[in-house]
This record gives C-alpha cells, structure tokens and sequence, in this order.
C-alpha cells in the first residue's frame, strides 16, 4: 500500500476530504458572519442556531411538506433569513447606538432560546436526513473514492462563497454595501435606504448559515446542539483570518478545514485543539488576524 | 508602583459611602439568617456563583473586558481541587487553594493571549481558548471523562473541623465569600482599581497618561480568574463532585447572565444576581430544557429593555454607587 510520510495514502487522502467538508462548513458560517460584522459590527451569537435551524427545516419540509433536498436549499435559507429580518427589526436594530458588547449579549440569549425550543420539541438524540437519490454513490478519483454528497458539499459550498464574494466585491450593490459599511451618514444622504439594506444584510448572513444548515444535514444527524459546538470554532477561525476581508475568511476556513483533517491523521489527539492552538499563535504573531486590519 | 501613580492627586472614594455600608450590613443579616430559613446547600451553592460573577464583573464592569471564557477557570479550579481533596488528601482550603493557583496560572496564559484585542475580538478569544480547556478536560485521564471525579471529600478544614456537616460548611463557604467579595472591594476601590476604571472609560487616555495598561488589564484577568477558580475549587468541595458541566461554555454565559441581572460594574449586583438565577434554576428545575429558554429569554430581555439590572436601577433610583 501506498504511504505518504509513514500514514497509509488512503487514511491521508480521506481525513484530507473530511477536512474540506469541515472547512467548507467554516468557510461559509464565518463568511456570514464577516458579512454581518462588516455592516452591523455585531458579532451574530445566534449563528450556530440559525445554522442548526436551517437544517431542522430542511427535515421538516422533507417530512412534513414532502418537499425534498433541492426545495430545502432554496426555502430553508429563505425561511431562515426571513426569522432573520424579524429578529434584525424587532430587537438588534435598538441596540446599534450602544456598546456592541450587547449585540453579543443579545444574539447570545437568542441562541439559548432558539437552542432550546428545538430541544424541547426534538430532543437531543438527532434526526436523520437522507442523502438525496442524485447524490448518492461515489466517484472513483483513481486514487480514492469520494462519496458525491461530500464532493458536492464542497463545491456548493464554494460556489456560493465565490458568489457572495463576487457580489460584494464587484458589483455596484456590493459597492453600496461596502460604501455603507465605512460611512453610513453619507450614503444615506445619497438616498440609499441604509436601514433597510442593513436589515437584508443580516437576513443575508443567516440565510448563509442556514444553507450551510441544509447541506450538514444528510452528514450530521439534525440535532439541537450541531451548532453551538461549531460556532465556538467558527469564532475561532474569524480570530485566525480577522474579519476585514471576505476573500479571506472563505480562504482561513477552508485552510483551517484542512489542517484540522491533517491533524487527524498525524496526531488524531489534538485534532479538536488545533484550531485554538493556531489562534493563540496568530494572537502572538499578528493580532489584527491573518488578513484583518488593526 | 511606576511614576504616573504619584501623579493621581487625591485618591478618590474616602472611606466607605453609607449606602455600600448599609448594603453590606444587609448583606451580613441574610448570610447570617439563610441557612435557618432555607436549606444550606442551596445558598452555598449562591455563594459559590456570587463569588463567580463578582469575580467576573471584575473585569466586565471595571476594565470594559468582556469575557465569554471563565468556565475554564471556574471548571479547573473545581478540578484541580477535587483531584488535591479525593486523591492527593488534602485539606479543604488546600486543595481550594490549590485549584485557585491552576486557574490564576491558566488565567495568566490566556489573559496575556486575549489582552491583544479588545471589545469583541476578546469576548470570541476567551470563549475560544476556554473551549480548547473543555476538550482538554474531556480527553485528559484525571477529569474522569463524563463521570467527572465523584465522591470528593469534603475533609477537615485545617485538619481540624470536620466539613461533613451542611451547617459547618455552610460558615465556611460564606466565610470563603466574603473574603473573596472584601478583597474585590478593595481591589476596585484601590488606586490600581482607579486605574482599571480609567481603562474602561478611555483607554487612549490612561496610555497617555502613562499607564502601561496591557499590565494593568492582565493583573485584572489574574485576579478575576483566581477568584473564579476559588469559587468552582469551593463549589467542588460543597457538592463533592467536578464534572464537564463546570468547564463547558454555557457555564460562562451564567456568570455573564448573573452579573447582567444584578448589575454590571455594580458592587452588589453580581451576587443579587446569582440569587435570582440559582433561585429560577431551582424553581425550574422540573421543566427541563426550558430552563435554557427562560435563561436565554431573561438575556433578551435584560439586554433590551434592563440593561442596568436590579441593582443597577436601584442605584440610579437612590442616587448613591451599591
């Protein structure tokens, strides 16, 4: 059998997959909420929750609706965001004057009540979701087979990535975004709605965690608790990349997806750890992040 | 002591205000009646959290740091006292105490790494780095996995005074309280705690000023988490058990919800606000789950609409700090 550095090239070609996943689920939760610090300057809390939401409605709709797989990634993001708006409206939107300390606070007591609701009607065993039929099999790469749910996570998940990158990066609405992000007052006094766009940013941002909700679906069980363990990380991963670009938290979440998967197979131990540990060391080298600004 | 000490003038805050001495005096009364109206282990077990969010308050409302991590100092603290009291054999107060010196020295580790950002940044570091300490105690041999470590002795103080009683060990854990809660008061009303407060209020300033405040915020962090591990160290030894429920995150979202119920950068407040929770925990006990939504719908609702908290608005109403 083939062996790259004393581990069997299958076991290394395989963690390396399941670390794509794992960094395709980063890269788009920590790109939400990037997106959302970027505008609100609020640190979305509720995100895991959001994320755990858009699966569980991704399985209602499966069955209680009979809509199946691809409904669910057009509704569940859609359902999902619009919560969203509802929360941005009634309760984020009141505390933008003050400390951004109490958008944390508050987005945090919301994930508590979300977390429980679900825990409540659910329980904490899980649920199971079917692999699509589309989906199903794997693919022969010639050095290993890959499952085509897990390649197609991957490439959606980057897909979507590249879009929202494109859309704000090179579009004339990413550019009012991007204008409204550094001046606010200014751009109001364009005539641009700056509260409403605010508004849709959030609802955005969440829709992001809640697609990447439906995608976890058919890998984890839906369970209450799938994303508050996720978040902490994800949190940690925007520490690593910083949060002034978009590109890079979508390149520091796949990169982290990675390194994770590759301390699976040479220290399986530290696998849960390393993603703090290599914070700690961005904290001593460069604080601001990877590609943040100080 | 550096230089710009010399230069603070008059030291504010002569003496104790009466309305602190009233509220302290208050204080003494219900520690002193409450094991003869309500059953023991559930006011030590307020103790313990009052200890906890003042100590966390410490750094949330003197310094403006918000830390979303201090499980991990509340949850090494109760470990490493358990492991000292069930299989080194130490006295209570030693292996307290010793659980405090591991949680100062993690709190000194992740102080020094968190204190490079601040404001939000800082709140998802702690909160990160705490997490790598859960999974650290999930895996390590001596925090019994799942099981945590049971059947801690609760021991005799000194070697002397036999713990096993609720009542004796409830004068103990209040005595363990007030010491923590005097010797917070007298960190805050201090001139390094004057320092600290200009940290929170201005930060470019004090550094102006000459105040090499990365200093200043690290000894605030040390302290805080040394409290924190005296608080879950004393917690270990009351319910003669550590489990992973003291060092997971939720365990740092209540000391943050404590000290926002009772009142953040208030004297008296982090305790009122243990009561309130433990008490709601209790009484809720049979909803199960819904107690996290309670929880979570008391965080709403005190962010929107009490962000001052119970003595917080009491202060304002009276006028006068508590």
């Amino acid at each position: 059998m083939d062996t790259i550095l004393g581990v069997p090239a299958v076991a290394l070609y395989g963690q390396l997959m399941l670390g794509l996943i794992n960094g395709a689920f980063y890269a788009l939760l920590s790109l939400g909420l990037a997106v959302i610090f970027g505008m609100m300057n609020v640190i979305n809390f509720t995100h895991g929750a959001q994320f755990m939401m858009g699966a569980f409605v991704a399985w209602m709709l499966l069955n209680w609706a009979g809509l199946g797989y691809w409904w669910a990634l057009i509704l569940a993001p859609l359902a999902v965001g619009a919560t969203g708006v509802v929360i941005e409206r009634l309760m984020i939107s009141r505390l933008y004057r003050l400390d951004h300390l109490y958008g944390l606070l508050l987005t945090f007591g919301l994930a508590l009540i979300i977390e429980g609701l679900f825990r409540n009607f659910f329980g904490s065993s899980g649920l199971p979701y079917r692999i699509p039929a589309e989906l199903q099999g794997a693919m022969d790469l010639g050095f290993m087979f890959l499952p085509n749910y897990r390649g197609w996570v991957i490439v959606a998940s980057a897909v979507v990535c590249l879009l929202t990158w494109f859309v704000i990066e090179r579009t004339r609405l990413g550019a009012y975004l991007r204008a409204a992000t550094e001046r606010p007052m200014l751009v109001r006094a364009f005539g641009v709605n700056v509260p409403r766009m605010i508004t849709l940013t959030y609802g955005f941002g969440v829709a992001l965690a809640a697609f990447a909700g439906v995608l976890a679906a058919p890998i984890y069980s839906v369970n209450p608790n799938m994303g508050s363990s996720l978040i902490i990380v994800v949190f940690a991963v925007v520490v690593i990349g910083g949060m002034g670009s978009i590109a890079g938290s979508i390149v520091t979440g796949f990169g982290l997806g990675v390194i994770e998967g590759l301390t699976k197979v040479f220290w399986p131990e530290a696998s849960n750890t390393v993603i703090f540990v290599i914070m700690a060391i961005v904290l001593l080298l460069r604080p601001a992040g990877l590609f943040g600004r100080a | 002591m550096d230089n710009a000490e010399t230069m603070r003038g008059v030291p504010a805050g002569i003496g104790v205000p009466g309305s602190q001495k009233l509220a302290f005096a208050a204080m003494l009364v219900l520690i002193a009646a409450g094991p003869f109206l309500l059953y023991p282990v559930f006011l030590m077990k307020v103790l313990c959290f009052a200890l906890f969010a003042s100590a966390f308050n410490l750094l949330i409302g003197f310094v403006g740091l918000l830390s979303f991590g201090h499980a991990a100092y509340f949850g090494m603290g109760s470990y490493v006292s358990a492991h000292a009291a069930k299989i080194w054999g130490f006295t209570p107060e030693l292996a307290i105490l010793s659980g405090a010196a591991v949680a100062a020295a993690l709190g000194a580790l992740f102080g020094w790494l968190a204190i490079r950002r601040s404001g939000i940044y800082f709140a998802m570091i702690t909160l990160a780095l705490a997490q790598m300490v859960f999974f650290f105690c999930v895996q390590a041999p001596f925090t019994g996995g799942e099981d945590g470590i049971q059947a801690v002795p609760r021991g005799r103080l000194l070697g002397v005074l036999d713990l096993s009683s609720d009542m004796t060990l409830y004068w103990v854990v209040a005595a363990v309280f007030l010491a923590g809660f005097l010797f917070l008061y007298r960190v805050v009303h201090s001139p390094f705690g004057q320092v600290l407060k200009a940290i929170r209020e201005n930060e470019p300033r004090a550094v102006s000023l000459g105040y090499r405040v990365d200093d200043y915020k690290l000894i605030a962090f040390v302290i805080s988490a040394a409290m924190t591990g005296i608080a879950g160290g004393t917690k270990a030894i009351v319910f003669q058990l550590a489990t992973l429920t003291d060092v997971n995150w939720p365990m740092s979202g209540e000391a943050v919800l404590m000290a926002l119920v009772g009142g953040i950068g208030t004297i008296f407040g982090p305790p009122v606000g243990a009561l309130v929770i433990i008490a709601m925990q209790n009484e809720l006990a049979q909803l199960g789950a819904w107690v996290t939504v309670v929880q979570g719908a008391v965080f709403v609702a005190c962010v929107l609409a009490f962000r001052r908290g119970i003595v917080g608005e009491l202060q304002a109403k009276l006028g006068r700090p508590l």
